[in-house]
C-alpha cells in the first residue's frame, strides 16, 4: 500500500491507498460531523451528515465512503455545507415523531446532540407527524419507529458482527421501515439471539431495552470493544 | 427612557417554561427592576395590552383559544419569543397529531372515565385539528428550545434583549 498526500482543511496531511476522507480527517483531528458512522461496521454513506467538499468538483462528497486521492484539496467548514447539514438534520426530525423531551434517550442521544452542534433552534419545514408503530414484542428490547432515522447501524452489526441479519428496510423514502426477518414481529424472530448489539448501536432512542424510561437509556458502547470503543459522545 | 414593556403568555404547555423563569431566584427581581411586567401568570392583567417590547411564549397552538391569543400577541408585540419545546416544535401537545383530536377527545373524556363520561361542552375552546409551533401560526423572532429551557438561559435571553442584544440560542440549548 502506497501513502498518498492531500489538504484537508488546508493542512497538509497523509493517509493510505483506499483510504476515506473520514478515516484520515480523524486521523489528523479534525472534526467531521457524522450520523451513520460507526467504526469497525461497513459505511453505507446513508445520512450525508459528513458531506465535505473537494476542490474542482461542484457535487458534495460524502467523507466516510469517498477515497482519498493524491493533491485532493477538501473543505470540511463552510456556510455551504453547515447549511446543507442543518437541513439534513432537520429533514431528520421532522420526518418521524421526534419529542426529545419524553425519550427514552434525552440527553444520550446523536441526533439531539447534532442539532446543538449544528445550530438548529427549530424546524422551518413542516412536521410530517407520520403514523408509526412500536413493536414492544421481544422479551427484553423494543423498537420505536417514531425515532428511527434509517442510519441501519443495527442492519450492519446484526449482519456483520453478530452474522444474524435479523434487520432489515423494507419501504422507500418516508415509507422505509426497520423490520426483523420478513416483517414478522420481533418477538417471533428465529434468527434473532437477543444479543443486543443492534440496542448499544442505536443513535436515536428507536432501539430501546425494556424498563428504560425517559431520558434512561444508556448506550453501553465498550460492551462491543472490538466494534468501537470509545466512539459516541455523551453528554 | 422608560422600561422595555414584557409579558409572557401560556398557551398549550404544563407551565414548566414558566416555573423555569421563576427559578432563576433572586436575579427576577434584577429583571424586573429593569422592565415593566404589562401581562402574563406573574400579574393580574386581563387583557393582553398594546405596544410590547418583548413576550415569551410557553406553550403549542392547540385549540382556538390559543390561535386568537397569539394573533393578539403578534399584533401588539415587536420581539417575540418561542420559549420552551411546546412552542419551538408542539412538543408533547404535537403527539397528537396522528391520532386526531376526535379519537383523543373519545378516548380520554368517553373511554377512559366511569363517572359521567361526557365531552367538553361550549364553554372549552374548541382543539385544532393540529398542535402547531407557535412560528407555524405566526412569525417568531427569538427561538428558546428546551423542556424547559433552563433558568440560565432565559436569564441570559431576558438579559440580552432588556439590553437591546440579539440573543444566541444556537449551540446553547438542545431540544428536550
Amino acid at each position: 500500500m502506497s501513502v498518498l498526500t492531500l489538504t484537508i482543511e488546508g493542512r497538509d496531511v497523509a493517509g493510505q491507498t483506499g483510504g476515506t476522507i473520514l478515516q484520515v480527517a480523524r486521523e489528523n483531528g479534525i472534526h467531521i460531523p457524522t450520523l451513520c458512522h460507526l467504526q469497525g461496521l461497513s459505511d453505507v454513506g446513508a445520512c450525508r451528515l459528513c458531506v465535505v467538499e473537494v476542490e474542482g468538483q461542484r457535487k458534495l462528497f460524502p467523507a466516510c465512503v469517498t477515497t482519498i486521492d493524491e493533491g485532493m484539496k477538501v473543505t470540511v467548514n463552510s456556510e455551504r455545507l453547515a447549511a446543507h447539514r442543518r437541513r439534513i438534520v432537520e429533514l431528520l426530525f421532522t420526518e418521524r415523531n421526534h419529542v426529545c423531551s419524553v425519550c427514552v434517550a434525552d440527553r444520550n442521544c446523536e441526533l439531539q446532540d447534532l442539532a446543538v452542534e449544528l445550530g438548529l433552534t427549530h424546524f422551518d419545514l413542516p412536521l410530517l407527524s407520520p403514523q408509526a408503530s412500536v413493536d414492544a414484542t421481544h422479551e427484553r428490547f423494543g423498537i420505536d419507529h417514531n425515532r428511527c432515522v434509517l442510519c441501519t447501524r443495527c442492519v450492519r452489526v446484526c449482519d456483520e458482527i453478530e452474522g444474524a441479519h435479523t434487520w432489515d428496510v423494507m419501504g422507500r423514502g418516508t415509507e422505509a421501515r426497520l423490520i426483523t426477518d420478513m416483517g414478522t414481529p420481533w418477538g417471533d424472530s428465529n434468527t434473532c439471539t437477543s444479543c443486543g448489539k443492534c440496542v448499544q448501536v442505536c443513535p436515536t432512542g428507536a432501539l430501546f431495552e425494556k424498563g428504560r424510561s425517559v431520558a434512561e437509556a444508556r448506550r453501553r458502547r465498550p460492551y462491543l470493544p472490538y466494534l468501537v470503543a470509545h466512539e459516541g459522545r455523551t453528554r | 427612557m422608560s422600561k422595555p414593556r414584557l409579558a409572557t403568555i401560556w398557551l398549550d404547555g404544563c407551565s414548566g417554561c414558566h416555573m423555569s423563569l421563576l427559578d432563576m431566584d433572586e436575579r427576577l427581581l434584577e429583571i424586573t427592576d429593569r422592565v415593566d411586567i404589562v401581562y402574563g401568570a406573574l400579574v393580574d392583567f386581563k387583557e393582553f395590552p398594546e405596544n410590547v417590547d418583548v413576550t415569551l411564549v410557553e406553550g403549542a397552538i392547540s385549540s382556538e383559544d390559543d390561535l386568537r391569543k397569539i394573533h393578539e400577541v403578534r399584533r401588539n408585540t415587536r420581539i417575540l419569543v418561542s420559549l420552551g419545546d411546546c412552542a419551538v416544535t408542539s412538543n408533547v401537545p404535537g403527539m397528537r397529531n396522528q391520532i386526531g383530536p376526535a379519537a383523543i377527545l373519545e378516548r380520554a373524556y368517553l373511554e377512559n372515565v366511569t363517572i359521567n363520561p361526557q365531552l367538553p361542552g361550549p364553554m372549552v375552546p374548541r382543539l385544532l385539528a393540529m398542535s402547531r409551533p407557535v412560528h407555524a401560526v405566526v412569525k417568531v423572532d427569538v427561538f428558546v428550545p428546551g423542556c424547559p429551557p433552563s433558568a440560565d438561559l432565559i436569564h441570559s435571553v431576558l438579559d440580552d434583549l432588556i439590553s437591546g442584544r440579539v440573543p444566541v440560542t444556537a449551540g446553547v440549548t438542545c431540544f428536550g
